[in-house]
């Protein structure tokens, strides 16, 4: 039932000066991809990407930037949050050489499909696009799971220098890639999506969600897609009808912000 | 092969299924969606003069026979809400504008607004039971109810229909007094105030503590309310609460409903729901040689 398992922190990582990570007990499959409602009592419940996959301990990384994620910031082990979920549909791994883009904190969500993609002897180019070098996590991780990663900043303070669409532009020209993953900043994805037409593409849309349930509408795109159920995860086929893809997302009142 | 069109008065539907109200209906691609899924109207979500986010979450939970929520009226303002009405415009379904407001004044101007974006009717939501200064506070006044209704009606030229709460002493009375207001329609009921308690932080689990229970535990509920009031009043009543299947809207009918309104199912079987439920009674009218909806309503009052 679609209440939440009230559950203790058992761990909270630092990873960057505003990013941490904290793990708990949830029994249960699941699919990298899929996300959790995180209730913090008398504060807020919000999605969240799960970012650590380990039997029954699942964690989720995040960035300290609205009310809600900074108490969340601030827990600490024993404390207890409410865990809904998990909520929508996963990535689908397909093809031998994957292309994994992560924009911001888009790469925590990525995490877990590239350890899949690596345990399935899959070969796995990630690429992780920050602003600056202070802002990296998660390279360690994915380097120890045996795949290639790359790392753009818009500083040049470490990896490539520029965005990370063009760092990915790069590979697609020099490699085959069969299929590409992608979480991060909308307009990155998009631009991802534009440029390597053709080629299998999986996005993971963020919007703002209430429900998570598929009933009040709030977190909708194009024609009548739930970013929570039928997403968060839309293939090419799906996103080449959605107009809003890149373009705007909507307020808690509903109302258009354009990217 | 039966027929399950219907009238809500001058309104012709081409099946008695709509889709209730805050469901699905922010925007134009989900009404979209719903009306491609069979649904034989759309009411959209409820409209006020200005924009509104709503209470923070948890704003909805599940229970186990029904759904909690307390969204707290979200909606982004009648003037930007136009543009959603307008991709609709050339709808195979007739879309009814739902709005909410704290003055007989804001009810007028927003059903005006509702009727110049093409609305094929209002629904006045006078019965939300979470809405400080709104909804409910105004749907259990029958006088204020009366008034509003009156002055929406002199207002606009398409049908208003006037959805009525489960939680006051004599839901007839409130009828009644919609009825008195020359309302085109009743339609009952909106959820029914509750609460839900987690054990373990042991505070209610919804932001704004209290919410309105829907779902399949409220049709019992529903079916009461529909009976009783379609033995009062001489203006048609749309069933809702709790409908789930096509026996579930027989129910209703049976209880004197011209059509019916679907909300929770959407969670229990997906937006394709209203597709299932018009199949499923045009099966349950043939194996019981039932030619027409019109045979069927209210025939519980026999």
């Amino acid at each position: 039932m679609n209440s939440p398992l009230v559950t203790p922190i058992l761990k909270s990582t630092i990873e960057t000066q505003d990013i941490k990570t904290i793990s708990f007990r949830f029994p249960g499959v699941i699919h990298p991809g899929q996300f959790f409602m995180v209730w913090i009592p008398g504060i807020d419940e919000i999605p969240m990407s799960v970012s650590l996959i380990q039997g029954e301990v699942k964690g989720i990384t995040f960035r300290k930037i609205g009310d809600a994620t900074t108490a969340l910031y601030n827990l600490k082990k024993g404390d207890t949050i409410g865990v809904r979920g998990p909520c929508g549909h996963g990535f689908t791994l397909k093809g031998k050489h994957l292309l994994f883009v992560g924009g911001g904190t888009g790469a925590a969500m990525l995490a877990p499909i590239v350890e899949l993609a690596q345990g399935e002897k899959l070969k796995s180019t990630v690429i992780i696009g920050v602003k600056t070098k202070k802002e990296l996590f998660f390279e360690k991780r994915l380097k120890k799971s045996g795949a290639m990663v790359l790392v753009s900043t818009d500083d040049g303070s470490k990896g490539y220098k520029g965005l990370a669409s063009d760092l990915a532009n790069d590979v697609l020209k020099k490699e085959t890639i069969d299929s590409i993953y992608t979480c991060g900043p909308e307009p990155m994805m998009k631009t991802i999506f534009t440029l390597s037409k053709g080629i299998p593409f999986q996005a993971s849309l963020e919007r703002y969600m209430k429900c998570s349930i598929g009933i009040c509408g709030q977190c909708c795109i194009g024609k009548g897609l739930r970013v929570c159920v039928d997403g968060p995860v839309f293939d090419r086929n799906t996103l080449k009808n959605v107009d809003d893809f890149g373009v705007y997302k909507r307020d808690a009142a509903g109302r258009k912000i354009l990217f | 092969m039966p027929d399950i069109t219907t009238t809500i008065g001058s309104l012709r539907l081409k099946n008695p299924t709509m889709l209730a109200s805050g469901i699905m209906d922010e925007d134009a691609g989900s009404m979209q969606r719903i009306i491609d899924c069979g649904a034989g109207a759309i009411v959209t979500k409820s409209i006020g003069v200005h924009a509104r986010d709503g209470y923070p979450n948890p704003t909805v939970v599940e229970l186990d026979h029904g759904i909690l929520n307390a969204m707290g009226l979200p909606n982004p303002g009648i003037d930007e809400y136009g543009q959603e009405m307008n991709q609709l415009r050339k709808s195979t379904a007739p879309i009814i504008g739902s709005i909410y407001g704290a003055t007989v004044e804001e009810f007028a101007f927003l059903a005006e607004k509702m009727q110049l974006y093409g609305a094929a009717a209002v629904e006045l939501n006078v019965s939300c039971p979470h809405a400080k200064r709104y909804g409910l506070e105004v749907g259990c006044d029958p006088t204020l109810l009366r008034t509003i209704t009156a002055s929406v009606k002199k207002s606009i030229d398409i049908p208003v229909f006037v959805k009525i709460s489960p939680n006051v002493t004599d839901i007839v009375d409130i009828a009644r007094a919609a009825e008195k207001g020359n309302a085109d329609a009743v339609v009952a009921i909106n959820t029914v105030k509750a609460m839900k308690i987690d054990l373990e932080t042991t505070r209610p689990i919804l932001a704004n503590k209290t919410g309105g229970y829907s779902g399949k535990a409220i049709k019992p509920i529903g079916v009461r309310c529909v009976y009783d009031i379609a033995q009062h009043i001489n203006i048609p009543v749309i069933g809702v609460g709790g409908i789930t299947t096509g026996e579930d809207a027989i129910e209703y009918i049976m209880a004197g409903a011209c059509a019916v309104q679907i909300g929770s199912a959407v969670y229990y079987r997906g937006p394709d729901v209203f597709h299932q439920v018009c199949e499923e009674i045009k099966h349950w009218m043939r194996t019981h040689g039932c030619k027409t909806l019109t045979e069927l309503r209210g025939v519980a009052h026999r």
